[in-house]
């Protein structure tokens, strides 16, 4: 084993504490997925451009795959992991990427999730355009984005306890 | 009857069958992030392998010394091409017919080839020694431009191929040469071009490109000393090809390899190769007995694992006055980087380029393709597309139009004058392909005058005046496209992989209760296959799709299959699951009979069992037939409801649409709007028509990038550029344009449910459509062909050089 000094963290994650001593160099999706074995964040690009690696940190969606698990100490973070409603059913946004074929491969899906989460956090009644800006830091291969632009409006609406109206084609 | 029985209507919605936009079961768990992809697998003991690579494109290799790097705690192993060669590996076998090396074998031939293979405790330890790994290098002349590969003085790329002037497809006439594969009639297309009123000439390039999926290629393997078993997970479409490739690249027998496909993070024809990532694996874990975990980086990805297209076809049109198209002539120069790894069924170097007379009826044609070596990645994967079919798809839709701008006719006229027509189906194309079905026009009106073709050209007419008056600075393109694919690879009477047989398979077992498991050969990386193949099965059997499981990507549980890409799953295993299940329709309407007291002939089908022609009321379900198939089989029949099917295709399937782009660009800024992307598919019977449109749109989105900017590029000494997401183009959310979708149905006559495939209609179709919308956009100022791809800079550029700056 190497030598090198292992740093102690403590965080929230998912509601639940943990402590662990981590490597200065590790970086928090590594210490998520490893260690805390939440393998729902994924790596898709390690330069902070794809959102594969994207979590809840302090309230701010986060690139995990450019920050130090150190970095992490003390914050509250969420993950896909920590997104489904309390009783275990799936949440307004997770059905409604599945009510709207939002995802195919289902790899950029934990991230782009978590990130629609916080949009509608901070803008519960979203334009087509916020929505297409407020996801631009996620990158999805599959889907052309408009299903999940569609995906996020179902879910607004049903935050909202509005009706969803699906736009004409 | 009572009011509560349900209707015959009631009981055909309960199956969520064919037809119907059944919400996907793979969601389930993707939304919640319990998906389990290759890198979420950990075994006890896991070691991590990762690569020293080149920093080179050509260069000899005098030295590697591993010294400083095993002394560093945490390394176990440092592999080179010398240990390799103890278990005959240095150098493996593509799927082209050509060989590979595995690790450095005394020389490097492009940036970022693998030299040695780190082995370590965790990924942190294997990237602190891959640096202090040692290795000199004495640098080469590099060969970048494909057009100086035949030079007499090019430089010689494959010492290892000296004297062999016969290549896996022919003759080789120059050391940097390939293979030579010509088709078509030479003399008559000759004779076409002396008789013509009309000729064009164009140097059309498609540009290399990768496919890019969010996950890149991983693996884990693991050998079992004691057993003599190798387990291996991995990032497959084809997952029984890598068995069986396994097999015979470590002489360990195919029934003591397991591989597993687990969930894959988009594929786009990235992961059919076999790569020197997963051989290295491989042997060392037979080495250190413990499993060993490989996973690219991203730029490891973008330079090294697979690139696409990298074709730059001459292509020529004889036309009559009138536009009636008589002759084609295609040659092609193909970049196939240092060694041909190109991922085409074998006999086919160049793929089905040869469907590049598109939707036209040419009553004769010409085509000849030089592949050629570069100090460039090896590769040449289908990126979305059929093998070689999207270069095909946009080299004749380029023509096209540039004949149409030399006749002075509308692009849109020229296209349906020349249309093969309804009753020509089958058709003979000159290069060699029977077009199993179309019916072009119908798609062709149903397009234009949806899009409002017409007035579209009346307004682009009007723009061009206040252009040329100076009252606006931008133009307005408007690019037509119709496309022919040809997907299903395919009937073993010419497809093989390495002397396998292009067919695929299905297993369907109905279990007591009337639920099933099947297992299939093919293995999605998105296209939703758990939710789709059940809904066949229900159809077919009269099982609820939600009874149905769906399992892909083991080798010791699925049925052999020669995987996913180019469009085949539907056209072949889609097949294969519709015999399988009429096979246990058969069986089962021999047990209703038996229990009914009738003959199997008084029966008929009804949506899900048998009931007595002329009496429905006496009818068994399949959930009653299946429990009797184990409870009380008629006597003499073999118990149990199960059946396997393996399809070897008759023919190809020819999906085919029509695809219109349009596209305001700035002049001044080079900035190209999409104002509005139609694309009318016609993919035969549609089996879920909300994963057909996500399948369009993906595809859509794919093409847009390629067309309008994504490139893998290198400059004059072999440097990849573009190499990460920063400078390889992945249109956000922001850029993708809005996409209209449409379609006509004529079902594929030879296929059992008339399917024929869509996935990868959408980037075949849409890269000419953009680009054809953006030279349609600058022809009148005097172009007429602008290289793609068409990003910002470049259309400035091409606007600064016609002189609209003035």
């Amino acid at each position: 084993m190497s030598d090198i000094e292992q740093i102690p963290v403590t965080m929230t994650v998912n509601g639940k504490k943990v402590q662990r001593f981590v490597e200065a160099r590790t970086l928090l999706i590594h210490f998520l997925r490893e260690e805390l074995n939440l393998t729902g964040p994924h790596i898709g690009c390690e330069t902070s451009h794809c959102g594969a690696c994207t979590v809840e940190m302090n309230g701010m969606s986060v690139k995990s795959c450019t920050l130090f698990a150190v970095q992490a100490n003390a914050a509250e973070l969420t993950t896909i992991e920590g997104m489904a409603n309390a009783d275990g059913t799936l949440s307004a946004l997770q059905e409604g990427f599945r009510q709207m074929h939002g995802l195919q491969c289902g790899f950029c899906t934990p991230g782009m999730i978590t990130r629609a989460h916080r949009l509608l956090q901070e803008n519960p009644n979203p334009t087509e355009d916020e929505i297409r800006m407020g996801i631009s830091g996620n990158l999805c291969r599959c889907t052309g984005y408009q299903n999940i632009v569609k995906a996020i409006q179902y879910a607004a609406a049903k935050l909202n306890g509005t009706e969803f109206q699906e736009a004409a084609e | 009857m009572n009011d509560m029985t349900p209707t015959r209507e009631q009981r055909e919605a309960a199956l969520e069958g064919m037809g119907c936009k059944r919400k996907r079961v793979e969601d389930i768990r993707f939304t919640q992030g319990k998906g389990n992809y290759v890198d979420d697998v950990k075994l006890p003991g896991m070691l991590f392998g990762d690569f020293v690579r080149s920093p080179y494109a050509h260069a000899k290799v005098t030295k590697i010394d591993a010294t400083e790097a095993l002394k560093l705690p945490g390394v176990i192993a440092v592999l080179t091409a010398e240990d390799l060669k103890g278990v005959n590996l240095a150098w493996m076998p593509t799927l082209a017919g050509d060989v590979q090396m595995v690790l450095a074998d005394g020389k490097v031939l492009y940036q970022n080839q693998e030299v040695a293979f780190v082995v370590a405790e965790d990924r942190y330890i294997a990237d602190d020694a891959i640096q202090l790994v040692e290795v000199e290098y004495e640098e080469l002349p590099v060969l970048v431009d494909p057009f100086k590969s035949m030079d007499a003085d090019a430089p010689v790329l494959r010492p290892d191929l000296e004297g062999k002037t016969e290549g896996a497809h022919g003759p080789r006439k120059h050391h940097n040469h390939i293979f030579t594969w010509e088709v078509g009639d030479k003399d008559e297309t000759a004779r076409a071009f002396k008789d013509a009123d009309v000729t064009i000439k164009e140097m059309i390039s498609y540009h290399r490109t990768h496919p890019s999926p969010l996950e890149t290629c991983q693996c884990i393997a693991s050998m079992d000393k004691i057993t003599g078993e190798l387990t291996v997970w991995g990032t497959f479409q084809a997952p029984h090809v890598i068995r069986t490739v396994a097999s015979l690249l470590s002489t360990i027998p195919e029934h003591k390899i397991h591989v597993i496909a687990p969930d894959i993070g988009g594929g786009f024809g990235n992961k059919v190769g076999a790569y020197p990532g997963y051989i290295c694996a491989i042997v060392a874990s037979i080495v250190t007995g413990v499993p060993i975990k490989w996973v690219e980086d991203r730029m490891e990805n973008l330079s090294t694992t697979s690139f696409a297209r990298d074709y730059h076809m001459t292509a020529e049109i004889a036309a009559k006055n009138d536009g009636t198209v008589t002759g084609l002539k295609v040659h092609v120069l193909a970049d196939h980087g240092g060694f041909d790894a190109c991922a085409d069924p074998s006999k086919w170097p160049a793929g089905f380029f040869n469907i590049v007379t598109g939707s036209y009826d040419f009553p004769t044609a010409h085509l000849e393709v030089d592949g050629v070596y570069t100090n460039k990645a090896p590769g040449g994967v289908a990126y979305r597309c059929s093998f070689r079919v999207t270069e095909a798809a946009y080299c004749i839709e380029r023509g096209m139009d540039i004949l149409a701008q030399k006749l002075g006719m509308d692009p849109a006229d020229l296209r349906i004058k020349n249309f093969v027509k309804p009753e020509q189906f089958p058709y003979q194309s000159a290069l060699g392909w029977e077009y199993d079905s179309g019916d072009y026009h119908t798609a062709m009106h149903k397009a234009m005058d949806t899009i409002g073709y017409r007035e579209l050209r009346a307004e682009q007419k009007a723009k061009q005046e206040a252009f040329r008056r100076g009252e606006t600075r931008e133009i307005m393109g408007i690019g037509v496209s119709f496309f022919t694919e040809i997907v299903g690879a395919g009937p073993s009477k010419n497809c093989d992989i390495l002397g396998v047989a292009m067919f695929d398979s299905a297993e369907i077992r109905v279990h007591p209760t009337g639920s099933v498991i099947s297992r299939m050969g093919t293995k999605s990386q998105g296209q939703g296959h758990e939710t789709t193949w059940a809904q066949i099965i229900a159809t077919e059997i009269g099982i609820p799709a939600a009874d149905i499981m769906v399992e892909e990507g083991n080798t010791d549980t699925a049925p052999y299959g020669l995987g996913t890409y180019g469009s085949r799953s539907t056209p072949v295993a889609g097949a294969a699951i519709a015999l399988a299940s009429r096979k246990i329709r058969n069986k089962a309407q021999m047990i209703a009979a038996h229990m009914l007291e009738v003959s199997e002939y008084d029966l008929e089908w009804d949506v899900d069992g048998f009931q007595v022609k002329g009496n429905p009321q006496a009818r068994k379900s399949m959930k009653e037939i299946a429990w009797a198939a184990y409870h009380a089989p008629p006597p003499g029949m073999e118990p149990g409801l199960e059946a396997v099917s393996y399809y070897d295709p008759p023919n190809m399937t020819f999906p085919f649409g029509a695809y219109f782009c349009v596209m305001d660009i700035d002049v001044d800024t080079g900035v190209a709007k999409t104002r509005r992307f139609y694309a009318l598919d016609d993919c035969g019977t549609r089996i879920n028509p909300m994963i057909i449109e996500g399948q369009v749109h993906g595809g859509l989105t794919e093409a847009f990038a390629i067309a309008m900017g994504q490139e893998i590029r290198y400059d004059e000494i072999g440097n990849v550029l573009g190499a990460s997401f920063m400078d390889f183009f992945i249109p956000t959310a922001v850029e993708t344009p809005h996409w209209e979708t449409d379609h006509t149905v004529t079902p594929s006559p030879h296929h059992p449910i008339g399917a024929k495939g869509v996935g990868e209609s959408p980037n075949v179709g849409g890269v000419p459509a953009f680009s054809n919308a953006v030279n349609d956009a600058f022809q009148f100022l005097g172009s007429t062909h602008i290289q793609m791809p068409h990003d910002a800079w470049r259309l400035w550029q091409a606007a600064k050089d016609l002189g609209a700056h003035g």
